[in-house]
């Protein structure tokens, strides 16, 4: 059966990138809005501290903060290079569209057993919400950590209030960025029952013939019509990725559940 | 003259008294009972060669907590000396060997460390602060270690600190009557006092401050210094740094760390570069008060229903996935 790529050699190593610095990122941060319960101190000690934990926080924030760029930098040389607007609408885009709207309650029609499953394209609604929450979130979070990080030069052009603001959302965000990744998209890529324990896709950038069919029928159905299918054929992937893959993911996502379960522990016991 | 002699006498008597008891080779030197030594002790005008005072007052001693002791409960060495008068060196009384608790407190403490380690004499042991014969429990208003007589037993040496104190507000509420408002022991205990620029007593001292101000330590925990201090990191702000230590004013009061005129100066003692604008950031802000800060209130209520709406679509989806998704997958097999 054959092979096909879905994601390119750099959003993979870019998507590397983003895992390891949102972990770093979450594990330095997390003891902060935390701070009562015991583990936030084991975890920070266990860093050597609460300095060195900043210290990682600011790394890990500026592997993050590059890996938008570069993310930034393809899309603006797609359009404006390239001459691609496929980004902006369509098929290949992650713009949502109005076919977002009807896939989605399509969705919940089959989750209920009321009708066909919809025929999702290249990118659905929830992958979309994935990815604009990651945006809106780079954008609220990386900016108020930015102030928070260099706040004596924000304050020459920016009212002190603003920094209280910015502590407030950076938390708040980072806790729904942290649960929302080690939740919901966990789920939905990984521990779906059609996926259970590991969708490897990211790792190897290629799924197989049947998975296009059954999960991207549109995509497919494109693709066969206008005779693209070719172009992204691909060989497997070599054999170490995904032993590799299942290793690395099975540590990501159980310190993802781990890290869930503690701040549920934590909230429950009391936080203002 | 006549009181020489009778010295001169009760020393001759102690010695055959001593010296008989000798004889019975067995039975151990009886230790001198307080009258004993009173004979010599009890004379107002009792002294050494040097001329100084060895007199002790029966009167104040039978008033003090050590009333019911003997003297040589305190002065062990004497307990076995057998030849009166004894020699005028004696070893030093170790209040430890009864109070061991503080005692362990107060030899890691700064007072400890400078009058045995680096040498400054007059650093304080436990006489200096408690006295000797006259000893009186923290509970007897004319003891020195009595809550309220505290601030002058620590000034008999921190005369700076005690004029700063004594103008501050902690000090000014005392004089008001509010015993509650803290003396120096509160913040710096009283046994083990640290160096104020150490990691633990920084945030021991922070502790202490939120004892009273609970609600200003709930708000410095939920902003970004008393989250750091939490995790046990102390080069950020903490209650003093900010406030002041011991001339402390109310916010209103021109005098205050925190008065809107000095706060720009407050914030650059740690962000020199700080102007204005940054001293608008409050340390202390609720975001569950929309008097003090509208702004905040509504980001943080914004932020609630953001959480909840995100949570609540997706946990749904979630759930409602799942159980199509075990059902197809049970049909497929």
């Amino acid at each position: 059966m054959a092979t096909y790529r879905r994601f390119d050699a750099t959003n993979r190593v870019l998507h590397g990138f983003l895992m390891l610095s949102f972990l770093g990122l979450a594990a330095t941060g997390l003891p902060l809005l935390f701070g009562e319960s015991r583990w936030a101190v084991i975890l920070a000690t266990l860093m050597g501290g609460i300095h060195i934990a900043g210290r990682l926080h600011r790394v890990s924030a500026t592997i993050l903060i590059l890996v938008f760029l570069v993310h930034l930098v393809r899309v603006l040389k797609q359009l404006v290079i390239d001459r691609d607007f496929g980004a902006l609408w369509g098929p290949s885009s992650m713009v949502p569209q109005p076919r977002d709207i009807s896939e989605m309650i399509g969705h919940f029609k089959w989750f209920l057993g009321l009708g066909e499953r919809p025929k999702f394209g290249r990118y659905t609604y929830w992958e979309k919400f994935d990815y604009w929450a990651v945006f809106w979130g780079m954008g609220i979070i990386g900016f108020s950590g930015l102030l928070l990080w260099f706040p004596t030069a924000f304050a020459r052009i920016l009212p002190g209030w603003l920094f209280n603001i910015a502590l407030l959302i950076h938390g708040e965000e980072a806790l729904l960025a942290v649960v929302f990744i080690f939740t919901v998209h966990f789920f939905n890529t990984h521990m779906r029952p059609e996926k259970f324990p590991l969708d490897p896709v990211i790792f190897t950038g290629r799924l197989s013939e049947h998975e296009l069919r059954e999960e991207r029928p549109a995509e497919y159905d494109q693709l066969a019509a206008s005779g693209g299918l070719a172009a992204i054929e691909v060989g497997p992937a070599p054999s170490w990725v995904i032993p590799s893959a299942r290793i690395f993911a099975a540590v990501v996502v159980s310190t993802g559940v781990v890290v869930v379960v503690l701040i549920v522990l934590a909230l429950i016991q009391g936080r203002g | 003259m006549a009181r020489r002699l009778g010295l001169a006498l009760a020393t001759i008597l102690l010695f055959l008294g001593s010296a008989s008891t000798a004889g019975a080779q067995a039975q151990p030197p009886k230790a001198p009972a307080n009258d004993d030594c009173l004979a010599c002790h009890g004379d107002a005008e009792a002294k050494r060669e040097n001329g100084t005072s060895v007199a002790v007052d029966q009167k104040v001693f039978a008033d003090s907590k050590h009333g019911p002791l003997e003297c040589v409960d305190c002065h062990k060495d004497l307990a076995t000396i057998q030849e009166f008068p004894h020699p005028e060196k004696l070893a030093k009384v170790n209040c430890a060997s009864c109070h061991d608790e503080e005692g362990a407190k107060y030899h890691d403490s700064i007072h400890s460390w400078a009058k045995e380690k680096a040498g400054l004499a007059v650093a304080p042991a436990c006489a200096d602060c408690h006295g000797t014969h006259d000893i009186r429990g923290t509970d007897d208003k004319t003891s020195r270690v009595f809550r309220a007589n505290i601030p002058a037993t620590c000034g008999s040496c921190h005369q700076g600190v005690l004029d700063k104190y004594r103008v501050g507000i902690h000090a000014t509420k005392r004089d008001a009557g509010n015993d509650a408002a803290p003396v120096c022991a509160d913040c710096h205990t009283a046994h083990g006092i640290q160096r104020t620029d150490t990691d633990a007593a920084r945030l021991s001292v922070t502790a202490e401050c939120g004892t009273c101000h609970a609600e200003s330590m709930r708000t410095y925990r939920d902003t970004f210094h008393g989250q750091v201090t939490r995790l046990g990191f102390v080069r950020v702000a903490t209650c003093a740094d900010c406030h002041g230590a011991h001339d402390i004013f109310p916010k209103a009061d021109a005098r205050s760390m925190v008065n809107a005129a000095n706060r720009v100066t407050t914030c650059q003692k740690c962000h020199p570069s700080a102007n204005e604008n940054f001293a608008q950031y409050d340390p202390h802000a609720d975001r569950h008060d929309k008097a003090r800060s509208a702004s905040l209130y509504y980001t943080g209520k914004f932020m609630d229903g953001l959480l909840i709406s995100v949570f609540g679509f997706f946990g749904v989806h979630t759930v409602l996935w799942f159980s199509r998704g075990l059902k197809e997958r049970r049909r497929r097999q």
